[in-house]
């Protein structure tokens, strides 16, 4: 029998306001197995605490029922009070008088009498408690990032610097992401190789930092602190180990009509290619489409050409198992494709491009080399037009409902260089609202319209035709009230952008959640930003919605302090309301194991001694309580009632149904 | 319970603790009020309800119960309120078989940050149950006082 | 009937909500009859926010609109301007006796320029 000690709290007037806290107590005293009542001002207050603490010692209190506020404000608070009174934490229950009671209700009848009626209800509970210890489990001491943009990288080297071992899984044969094809980074205007390639070079000389490059994530098992990942090293035809990057066979291999996706397709490379000159790993991949030799079994020159023998057209996909404590997702983002907005004759003319294009235009070590030229006759262009919000805050269906965040400060950044390099050249830039809130970002953009003459106008281009080698613009000058017509030489497209198309099916992988655009969402949109609701699965970047690179940089780093914050430990400490089978009713059904979205439950082949002295073999469900979050999933599965889920028992919830009833 | 000769339901609400539970708890935070008549019970998440706890409430002279839940999709455990609502679905069948009325039982989703909803549930189930009266049919008669 | 009350009945005829629009102006820069009209696609969806209902109805701009529905088609927000002119369109002409026109008039106010609004409709709804 329980000695339940029953503390009502009056919350300043919160409570005591509209629920005639002495009655509730009085009421209580007189339940079953309650061998102290009282009220008091503040329960949550240090004398409150002390109350509690000192009931326990004087009445040997072996329950502790408090009628406060909502648990999810208190609970931990009195748990922790009674484990320093020496009692189990999870002896204690919370009646909800303030939030579910007091504040709702006007009548002090009615909500006194509510009032003790919760109070019976967690009484009922405590009554069938029973002392729980939270379990512990190892943590692995290494993590795992998923994808080598600038968000994976800054994470790398972060938690590296804390001492722990780091693997990257990159999908593409290099690491550096889309800040490896971006010209110049806004608002400073530093060139982005000039800042991007040291750190990855860093990351391939950190001894702690393991890239796999050309490599997906093809399942993912575990729980915080002990994830098992399957790694997918997909057949890059070379030795990665061998190969010396001298880029020879890159020059010699015959096929040389494969559309370059480093530079968006507007140039060719070779069927063996390294994708740009600071590639880290700096070694050939041969593209098995376009291979000849891997398609027909005829050419060869490749292997024949490379002097550190690192071809190897036998290669096959390699599946690496490998563990982690934490794993981080750096996703990223791409831009969306433009398919759904013919208007802008984005598919009808190459000279409407999109903004990366243009990027790649714009960058030395791009198509053009750097010149500024049309991609359909290579004259340079006189008129330019920017428009933006392509994609972006579209409701419509064929868009994105958010505001991609970056397009207003590139478009400027565009701008501006593009007068500033070519000054015969105008350039206009539709706009429905400039938004630059950062850290000199409105200066920048002034700057571009003051200094370098860019004209803004508000508006939206409505369409765009190809006509002769022009494109003709028609537009909407909303300031003005007027409609103009352009006769542009080139469009740029400020395309919305999307999360990449791996990220949902590796949220499913890592049972992280996703919001409707597939954006990953963070376990508290404003206090924990950077972790996922899925506990040891982290967030860095653009994966997590729209980001500039300061802003992705700083989310990176977060994200590995969030990371070291959990590898540093040598143990974690689980819920201790999980899932227990009672081995003797359970007949191994099954029915628990499927319903399980964690994988918790397995069968065990256990031996059962019998009353006439012989061993039995019987099948039987086992929980791993670290696995296992406590859902209760499996209990309302299980046919045989073997399965119930500690600190939610079957009986506590009838037991306060029926107080409740009463 | 009879007060003044007027009727007043008994109501049991199951609500998870992640979505539901924090909605009943917003609706306190901005003094939404619906009648006191309604008694929750937390429960890790929807899918914890086994229709035993339901029968119990009937059997027990409870007028109606309600199962709240994240919204399909929002589950804190990812399909635990998928599970609820198929089990419910054919434990509400089966309590409209044995004579119970669909009224008297429902599932309703709401969030964390849907105070209002959930307040507004939550007369709107009173109202509707106050109207079909006493639950006669599953109650145990030994269980009265 | 006031103003307010005739917003009231062109957002229900037209099924419009002029608050989901941005100001964007797509509609205007898409807009092939712009420079006939007084007021444009967008300030239609503006005006009829702010109840100016009958500075609209007495405007030509409601006859110059060719229904071609490239507004509805290119708007991102899913506003639908073109529906609101029509809808005002439609309060015009069902106001009997105020602009009532005589069927002999018609030929002398026709616009040689502009093609019929039922042409451009019969095109819309035959082309697609």
């Amino acid at each position: 029998m329980q000695k339940i000690g029953v503390f009502v709290c009056w919350c300043g007037s919160n409570i005591a306001a509209t629920v005639d806290v002495k009655r509730v107590a009085e009421a209580l005293s007189h339940e079953n197995g309650v061998v102290y009542s009282t009220d008091y001002q503040y329960m949550c207050s240090e004398a409150g605490q002390n109350l509690i603490k000192d009931a326990i010692k004087t009445h040997g209190l072996t329950g502790v029922v408090v009628c406060s506020c909502s648990p999810r404000m208190h609970e931990n608070t009195f748990r922790k009070a009674c484990a320093l009174a020496g009692i189990n934490p999870y002896m204690v229950e919370i009646a909800n008088i303030r939030e579910q009671c007091s504040w709702i209700h006007k009548d002090m009848v009615q909500a006194t009498a509510k009032a003790i009626i919760l109070g019976k209800a967690a009484i009922a509970k405590v009554h069938l408690n029973a002392p729980l210890t939270a379990g512990t489990s190892p943590v692995k001491k290494r993590a795992l990032v998923i994808g080598g943009g600038i968000a994976g990288i800054q994470t790398a080297l972060d938690i590296a610097e804390a001492g722990f071992e780091v693997d990257i899984v990159e999908k593409k044969p290099t690491i550096g992401g889309k800040m490896s094809q971006i010209d110049k980074t806004f608002p400073t205007l530093d060139c982005a190789a000039c800042i991007l390639t040291p750190k990855m070079v860093d990351v391939a000389q950190n001894e702690l930092i393991n890239i796999y490059s050309y490599s997906e994530v093809s399942a993912v098992k575990g729980f915080v602190g002990n994830f098992t990942v399957t790694i997918k090293k997909k057949a890059r035809y070379v030795k990665e180990d061998v190969c010396t990057g001298c880029g020879l066979c890159t020059e010699k291999c015959p096929q040389k009509k494969v559309p370059n996706e480093f530079n968006l397709g507007m140039d060719n490379r070779r069927a063996i290619y390294i994708p740009f000159a600071q590639a880290v790993p700096k070694v050939a991949t041969i593209d098995p489409e376009y291979c000849t030799k891997l398609k027909t079994g005829k050419c060869g020159v490749c292997e024949k050409v490379c002097t550190a023998k690192a071809i190897d057209y036998n290669q096959k996909d390699e599946f690496i198992e490998r563990e982690y404590g934490a794993i981080v997702v750096a996703t990223g983002f791409n831009p969306i494709d433009l398919k759904d907005y013919d208007e802008y004759a984005y598919s009808q003319s190459p000279d409407v491009v999109t903004s990366l294009e243009f990027e790649r235009i714009t960058n030395a070590a791009g198509p053009t080399a750097g010149k500024l030229l049309r991609p359909s006759d290579g004259k340079h262009p006189h008129t330019i037009v920017f428009v933006q919000c392509v994609g972006s805050r579209d409701t419509s269906g064929c868009g994105k409902p958010y505001c991609s965040k970056i397009c207003c400060m590139y478009t400027a950044k565009h701008a501006m260089l593009t007068r500033e390099k070519y000054p015969d050249t105008e350039v206009y830039v539709f706009y429905i609202d400039v938004r630059t809130p950062g850290k000199s970002f409105d200066e920048f953009y002034r700057r571009a319209v003051e200094e370098y003459g860019v004209h803004y106008i508000k508006g939206m281009v409505g369409k765009v035709a190809p006509e002769g080698d022009k494109l003709m613009v028609q537009a909407s000058d909303l300031i003005a009230n007027e409609q103009l017509n352009i006769a542009a030489d080139m469009v740029v497209l400020a395309a919305a952008i999307e999360p990449d198309k791996s990220a949902r099916p590796l949220a499913t992988m890592l049972t992280a959640s996703m919001d409707t655009n597939d954006f990953f969402t963070e376990a508290h949109p404003k206090l924990r930003p950077v972790e996922s609701p899925t506990a040891g699965v982290f967030l860095s970047g653009a994966c997590q919605g729209p980001k500039d690179i300061p802003e992705t940089v700083s989310q990176a780093s977060a994200a590995a302090s969030k990371v070291i914050g959990l590898l540093v430990k040598d143990h974690l400490t689980c819920n201790p309301c999980v899932a227990e089978s009672n081995e003797l009713m359970c007949n191994g059904c099954s029915a628990c194991e499927k319903v399980c979205p964690y994988g918790a439950i397995t069968y065990i082949d256990k031996e059962f001694r019998m009353p006439d002295r012989t061993t039995l073999v019987r099948r039987v469900a086992s929980v791993n309580p670290a696995v296992c979050q406590g859902c209760g999933a499996c209990t309302v599965a299980c046919p045989s009632g073997a399965m119930d889920l500690k600190g939610f028992s079957n009986n506590q919830i009838m037991a306060e149904v029926d107080a409740i009833c009463k | 319970m009879q007060v003044n000769n007027e009727f007043r339901p008994t109501i049991v609400a199951f609500c998870c603790n992640w979505c539901s539970y924090a909605g009943a708890d917003l609706a306190g935070t901005n003094r939404a009020t619906y009648p006191a008549d309604v008694k929750i019970i937390r429960v890790p998440c929807s899918c914890r309800v086994n229709p035993m706890f339901i029968l119990r409430a009937f059997q027990r002279g409870a007028d109606g119960v309600i199962l709240c839940g994240c919204h399909p999709g929002d589950c804190h455990y990812t399909s635990g309120n998928y599970y609820a609502r198929r089990r419910m679905t054919m434990l509400f069948s089966m309590l409209d078989y044995l004579g119970i009325e669909r009224e008297r039982t429902r599932v309703e989703w709401v969030s964390a940050a849907e105070g209002a909803k959930f307040a507004a549930t939550m007369n709107e189930f009173v109202a509707t149950v106050t109207k079909l009266g006493e639950n006669k049919r599953l109650e145990d008669l030994r269980c009265k006082n | 009937m006031t103003e307010l009350q005739m917003k009231e009945q062109v957002l229900r005829m037209s099924g419009v909500d002029p608050l989901k629009c941005m100001r964007c102006g797509k509609c205007s820069g898409t807009c092939p009859s712009y420079d006939e009209m007084e007021y444009h696609p967008h300030e239609f969806v503006y005006m009829v926010e702010k109840g100016q209902i009958s500075k609209l109805m007495a405007s030509d701009s409601i006859y110059k609109c060719l229904s071609c529905m490239a507004c509805v088609e290119r708007c991102p927000r899913g506003v639908e301007p073109g529906k609101l002119v029509e809808a005002i369109r439609l309060l015009a002409v069902r106001r009997q006796g105020a602009n009532h026109l005589k069927p002999d008039d018609i030929p002398a106010m026709l616009d040689e320029d502009l093609p019929q609004q039922a042409i451009v409709t019969a095109f819309r709804k035959y082309t697609k």
